[in-house]
C-alpha cells in the first residue's frame, strides 16, 4: 500500500472496499512516522490509543455495512495548538509541558465525528509564533524536500507531515500565514478559511481577531472535504458565522473560463525571488489559457501590512498568554518567595524568547497614552485594507499571488534577524487583517527542487470560488 | 458634619451588584452561592486555553432593566473590553467588562435630603462584566504560606453603577445607597445582599472650598461591607481631609480601607500604583447590539418602581406618606399590602395594624415577611374584625401574641380564641338599656342630631360586655333604643 501521497478520497474507498482496513491503515502511518519522524521532526506526541479505537470504530461500521462519514478511517494529524481531550496539547511551548486537554476543540471533534482517525499533535512555533518553526519549545521541524531547511511556520509540523506521508491530512491554524506559508515551503495546499467559518473554540489563542483553524491536504479537493467537515457555526464561539456551508467539493474541477483574476502590482516589487517570480507567472498563463480573464489591479496599502499585524497581533497575544500564570496549569517555578516572584520566574523560565519579545511589544502597544497610536491606529489601517479589497473584489473574482517571496530557507538563515523573519510573511498577512479566505496551491519547484506555492485569495465566506480556480491551478501544474 | 465648615465634600460612588442569573456571564455554569470551592466551573470560567466567552442574552436582560429602572439611556451598540491584570483569582489574566462603550449612560436617582427636600444624583454609566474568583488565605491547610483560590465565583455576572460626583455629605451617600438597593431589589435582577457579596461599594472623596469649581484630590475607599460603614469612612475621610488641608498638608491619591472596629481608613498596604489595565476591545465577543424591540420588550417588564407606587398607593388607600414609606421598603412587602388592601372594609386600618402589630413582631422574632405566622389574608381578617367593632384592639394584641407563641395563622388562632357572643336580644337590651342611662348627656347629643355618637355607645355596650355582643344584633338594636 502506497501511503505516500494517499488523498482523503483514497483512504476512504480503501477502507470502504475493504481493501485494508482504518486500523491497518492506522497502523501503516505509525509505521511510516517511526522510520521517518526521527529526521523530520513533524511530531510531539502520538495518540495511538484514540486512535485505533475510532479505527476499529469504523472498522465496525464497514463490517455492519452501515454508511460511512466522510473522513472514515483517514488518518489524520492535529497542531498542537488545538485541544485533544485526554492528550498532551502545549502550543509548542515549554510552559505547557505534559499538559493534558480536559476537552476537545471544535474542529478536531468535527474531524473525528467525521469519522477521522487522530493519529499526534504536530510541532509548531510556540504559540504559533514563528515563519520557520525553529520558535519550537521543543525540537524544530525540517523540510522533507530538503532537510537543511525550514518548513516553514507556525504549521510546520502540519505541513511536512502531509508532504511526508506521516498523514493524509492535518489541521493547522493561521494568524498571518501560518498555514499558507509552510504549506508553499513544503509543497502541499494548504487552506486558510473566512475568518468565523470555522469555530475557534479550542484553539490556544494567540491573537483571538486572527487567528483561523485550516487544513493542510495533498490536493484542493481534499481540502475542500476537510473544509465541509470544520465548517460551520458552532454555539461555543460567538465569532463564528452562522453562514450555510455549500457543497465545497462541487467546485472543484468546475471550468474557470470567464472568470477574472486579479494580480496585484504590489505582491510582484523588488525582492521577489526570480524562481518564484517565474512559477507564479506560469500559473497566471494556465490560468488565462483555461479562459480567465487576468486583471492588473493595485492595493496601494499592502505596504502598511507587516506592522498593523504585529501591532495587533502582539497587542491581543499579550492578553491572550496572561493566562498562562503558573496559578492552575502550567509550569510554575519552584521555590518562589513571592507571588509576584512566582509569576515572572514562572512566565521567564516556561515562555521561549520569541513569545517573550511579542508580549513585550503587545503590551506596550496597549499601553496607556500609547493605545491610540498604536493599537487603534492599527485597527484603522484594518478598515482601509477591507476596504481596498472591496474595491477590487467589486473588479474580480479571485485574486491571485506569490504564497511567499521566497522559498523555504535554511534553519538557522533568519533566527537572528526577527524582521528578516517577520518579512517571510509579506504576502499573507494582510488576508489575515482583512479575515477573507486564502489557499496555497504547490505550482513549481525550483531548480533545487524547493517548492515554490500560489496564493489565491477571494471574498469573505467565497471559498468556493477558491475551490474552483485553485483546482485550474493544480491541474495545470501536475 | 457642620454645615458651616468652609469645605465642601465631593462624593462618587461605584456599585457593583451581582445579577440573579442562573448560569454565568460567559458560561452555563451555575451561580449558586455556597457550593464546595471549585465545582461550579467549566474551561471557560477556569480560564482554560482555548475556552471562549458566550454572552448570556439573561445577564443583557437584567442589566438593561437595572439600566432602565435608573433612567439611563441604553446604548443601542456597547462593546465588551478586556481589563488586564494579574491576580490568582483572575483566572484569563484579564477581566471581562466594558469601557468607553458601556451598556448605558445618563442615568439618576432622586433623593431625599435633611432639609426635607429632593435631590438628583446622576448616574454616569452603567456596565456589565464578570467578577473574579475568590482567594482565600484562611481555613486552608498550611495557611501561613498557602493561598486557595475558588473560582465558583469566576464569570458571575455584575452591573457596575457608577454616580457623578454630585453627592454632598455622607448622609447623602447613605440615601443614594438605600434608594438605588430599593430600585434594583424592585426589579428583581439583584438580591443586593450585602454579606453575600452581591452588593458592593467604593467610594470616592474630596473636598473643595466652598464656591470652588476645581475638585480636590481624591481618596478612593474600597469593598466596605455596610452603608452605615460607607457612611462612617465617608465621615472619617472629610474630617482626615480637613485636617491635613488645614494643617498645610496635601491629600495623595490613592486607596483606602475602612477599619469599622476602629472607626478609621487606612492606605492599602499593598504599592497600589497607578494600574494600567490596558483596556482593550474584546475579540472574543462581537458589540452587543440591544434595538428598540429588545429595549421594549424588557421595559415592558419593568415594574412600577418605589417611588411612584408610594403615591399611588397613598391615592389608592389613604395612607400617609410615611405608611406609604413603610409599607413599599420591599417589594415583597408592597404586593402582600396591595393583594389585601383592596379587599378590606377600611385598607388604612390594615396599613396600621400591618406597621403598629405584625411588622414589630416579625422583627423581635427575627423573621422575614414570607415566613410570618400571619398571612395577609390573616391580617385582612383582623383589620376587619376591628373595623367593625368585633374585637378590641387590646384582644387583637392579645391574638396577634398567640399567632406568634403558636406559629398559626390569625383566622385558626381567632376561630379557637373568639369570646362567646352574646346574640340574645332580650340580654343585649337590658345592657343597653344601663349604657343609656348611663350617659344622658351623649343621649341628647344624639337626639338632637349628632348621629355619630352611636360609635360611643357601641364602644361602651362592648365594654360591657368585654367585646362578646354581638356586633350586628348591637347595631340594629342601639338606634331604636336612643331613639326611645
Ligand atoms: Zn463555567
Amino acid at each position: 500500500m502506497n501511503i505516500e501521497r494517499m488523498t482523503i478520497e483514497t483512504a476512504r474507498e480503501q477502507v470502504a472496499r475493504k481493501q485494508t482496513t482504518a486500523t491497518a491503515l492506522a497502523e501503516s502511518f505509525y509505521k511510516r512516522i517511526e522510520a521517518e519522524d526521527s529526521r523530520i521532526g513533524a511530531y510531539l506526541a502520538l495518540s495511538r490509543e484514540r486512535a485505533f479505537a475510532k479505527a476499529s470504530e469504523i472498522d465496525r461500521l464497514v463490517a455492519d455495512g452501515a454508511p460511512l462519514p466522510a473522513l472514515a478511517g483517514v488518518p489524520v494529524g492535529i497542531k498542537d495548538v488545538l485541544m485533544t481531550k485526554d492528550i498532551v496539547t502545549t502550543a509548542g511551548s515549554k510552559i505547557l509541558k505534559n499538559f493534558k486537554a480536559p476537552y476537545d476543540c471544535t474542529a478536531v471533534a468535527r474531524l473525528e465525528r467525521a469519522g477521522a482517525v487522530i493519529l499526534g499533535k504536530l510541532n509548531c512555533d510556540e504559540f504559533a509564533m514563528g515563519s520557520s518553526n525553529e520558535n519550537s519549545g521543543y525540537h524544530p521541524v525540517h523540510n522533507p524536500h530538503d532537510l537543511t531547511r525550514v518548513p516553514g511556520g507556525s504549521s510546520g509540523g502540519s505541513a511536512a507531515s502531509v508532504a511526508a506521508g506521516m498523514a493524509v491530512a492535518t489541521l493547522g491554524s493561521d494568524t498571518g500565514g501560518s498555514i499558507r506559508q509552510p504549506a508553499a515551503f513544503c509543497g502541499v495546499v494548504g487552506l486558510m478559511p473566512t475568518y468565523g467559518r470555522v469555530s475557534r473554540y479550542g484553539l490556544i489563542a494567540f491573537a483571538s481577531s486572527l487567528d483561523h483553524i485550516g487544513p493542510f491536504t495533498h490536493t484542493v479537493k481534499d481540502a475542500a472535504i476537510m473544509l465541509g467537515v470544520i465548517a460551520g457555526r458552532d454555539p461555543l464561539d460567538s465569532t463564528s458565522a452562522d453562514v450555510p456551508v455549500p457543497d465545497y467539493v462541487a467546485e472543484v474541477g468546475r471550468p474557470v473560463k470567464g472568470m477574472k483574476i486579479g494580480v496585484p502590482d504590489e505582491y510582484f516589487a523588488e525582492g521577489l525571488d526570480s524562481e518564484v517570480r517565474a512559477a507564479v507567472e506560469k500559473s497566471i498563463d494556465d490560468l488565462r489559457a483555461a479562459g480567465c480573464e487576468i486583471v492588473r489591479i493595485t492595493l496601494p496599502s499592502t505596504k502598511y501590512a507587516i506592522p498593523t499585524y504585529y501591532i495587533v497581533a502582539t497587542a491581543e497575544a499579550s492578553s491572550n498568554l496572561a493566562r498562562f500564570d503558573g496559578v492552575r496549569y502550567a509550569y510554575r517555578a519552584e521555590g518562589a518567595a513571592t507571588l509576584s516572584e512566582m509569576y515572572r520566574r514562572s512566565r521567564d523560565e516556561g515562555f521561549g524568547a520569541e513569545v517573550k519579545r511579542r508580549i513585550l511589544l503587545g503590551t506596550y502597544a496597549l499601553s496607556a497614552g500609547y493605545y491610540d497610536a498604536y493599537y487603534l491606529k492599527a485597527q484603522r489601517v484594518r478598515t482601509l485594507l477591507a476596504r481596498e479589497f472591496e474595491t477590487a473584489f467589486a473588479q474580480v473574482d479571485a485574486i491571485l499571488t506569490p504564497t511567499t517571496p521566497t522559498p523555504a530557507f535554511k534553519l538557522g538563515e533568519k533566527t537572528n534577524n526577527p524582521l528578516e523573519m517577520y518579512l517571510n510573511d509579506i504576502f499573507t498577512v494582510t488576508a489575515d487583517l482583512v479575515g477573507i479566505p486564502g489557499i496555497s496551491v504547490p505550482c513549481g519547484k525550483t531548480r533545487a527542487g524547493l517548492p515554490i506555492g500560489v496564493q489565491l485569495l477571494g471574498k469573505h465566506f467565497d471559498e468556493g470560488t477558491l475551490f474552483r480556480v485553485a483546482s485550474a491551478v493544480e491541474h495545470a501544474a501536475s | 458634619m457642620s454645615t458651616t465648615s468652609k469645605y465642601e465634600p465631593v462624593i462618587g460612588l461605584e456599585v457593583h451588584v451581582q445579577l440573579l442569573t442562573r448560569t454565568k456571564a460567559f458560561c452555563s455554569c451555575s451561580t449558586e452561592f455556597g457550593a464546595p470551592p471549585n465545582s461550579n466551573v467549566c474551561p471557560v470560567c477556569l480560564g482554560l486555553p482555548g475556552a471562549l466567552p458566550v454572552l448570556n442574552r439573561q445577564v443583557v436582560e437584567f442589566a438593561v432593566l437595572a439600566a432602565q429602572a435608573l433612567n439611563c439611556t441604553v446604548n443601542e451598540t456597547s462593546i465588551f473590553a478586556r481589563k488586564n491584570y494579574f491576580y490568582p483569582d483572575l483566572p484569563k489574566g484579564y477581566q471581562i467588562s466594558q469601557y468607553d462603550k458601556p451598556l448605558a449612560e445618563f442615568g439618576h436617582i432622586e433623593i431625599d435630603t435633611a432639609d426635607g427636600g429632593k435631590k438628583r444624583i446622576g448616574i454616569t454609566r452603567l456596565h456589565v462584566e464578570e467578577d473574579a474568583g475568590k482567594s482565600m488565605h484562611e481555613g486552608v491547610n498550611a495557611s501561613d504560606d498557602r493561598t486557595s483560590v475558588d473560582l465558583n465565583r469566576s464569570g458571575v455576572p455584575l452591573i457596575e453603577i457608577v454616580s457623578e460626583p454630585d453627592i454632598s455629605t455622607p448622609d447623602e451617600a447613605y440615601e443614594y445607597l438605600t434608594r438605588l438597593k430599593e430600585i434594583i431589589l424592585y426589579t428583581g435582577v439583584s438580591d443586593c445582599n450585602m454579606e453575600e457579596g452581591s452588593l458592593r461599594c467604593d467610594a470616592n472623596v474630596s473636598i473643595r472650598p466652598r464656591g470652588q469649581k476645581e475638585l480636590g484630590t481624591k481618596a478612593e475607599v474600597k469593598n466596605v461591607n455596610s452603608f452605615r460603614f460607607i457612611k462612617q469612612a465617608l465621615e472619617y475621610e472629610i474630617k482626615r481631609h480637613e485636617e491635613v488641608i488645614e494643617s498645610g498638608g496635601k491629600i495623595v491619591q490613592e486607596t483606602r480601607l475602612y477599619n469599622p472596629s476602629e472607626g478609621r481608613t487606612y492606605p492599602m498596604r499593598t504599592k497600589e500604583r497607578a494600574h494600567d489595565y490596558r483596556y482593550f476591545p474584546e475579540p472574543d465577543l462581537l458589540p452587543l447590539v440591544v434595538d428598540q424591540k429588545w429595549r421594549d420588550e424588557i421595559h415592558a417588564r419593568l415594574p412600577e418602581l418605589p417611588e411612584a407606587r408610594r403615591a399611588r398607593m397613598m391615592a389608592d388607600y389613604g395612607l400617609t406618606e410615611g405608611d406609604a414609606h413603610t409599607l413599599t421598603l420591599t417589594k415583597a412587602m408592597a404586593d402582600a399590602f396591595e393583594s389585601a388592601a383592596h379587599k378590606a372594609t377600611n385598607p388604612k386600618r390594615l396599613a396600621n395594624i400591618i406597621q403598629t402589630e405584625l411588622i414589630g413582631r416579625l422583627k423581635a422574632a427575627g423573621l422575614e415577611l414570607e415566613d410570618s405566622p400571619i398571612s395577609m389574608e390573616g391580617a385582612l381578617l383582623s383589620a376587619d374584625l376591628t373595623e367593625a367593632g368585633t374585637i378590641s384592639s387590646k384582644m387583637l394584641k392579645d391574638l396577634y401574641d398567640k399567632c406568634f407563641e403558636r406559629r398559626e395563622d390569625f383566622p385558626a388562632v381567632y376561630e379557637k380564641e373568639k369570646p362567646q357572643q352574646i346574640s340574645d336580644a332580650g340580654e343585649l337590651e337590658k345592657i343597653i338599656d344601663e349604657v343609656i342611662a348611663a350617659n344622658p348627656k351623649q343621649v341628647e347629643q344624639y337626639r338632637a342630631g349628632k348621629k355619630t355618637v352611636i360609635a360611643f355607645f357601641v364602644g361602651g355596650v362592648m365594654k360591657a360586655t368585654k367585646g362578646k355582643a354581638n356586633p350586628a344584633l348591637v347595631n340594629e338594636l342601639l338606634p331604636k333604643k336612643l331613639e326611645g
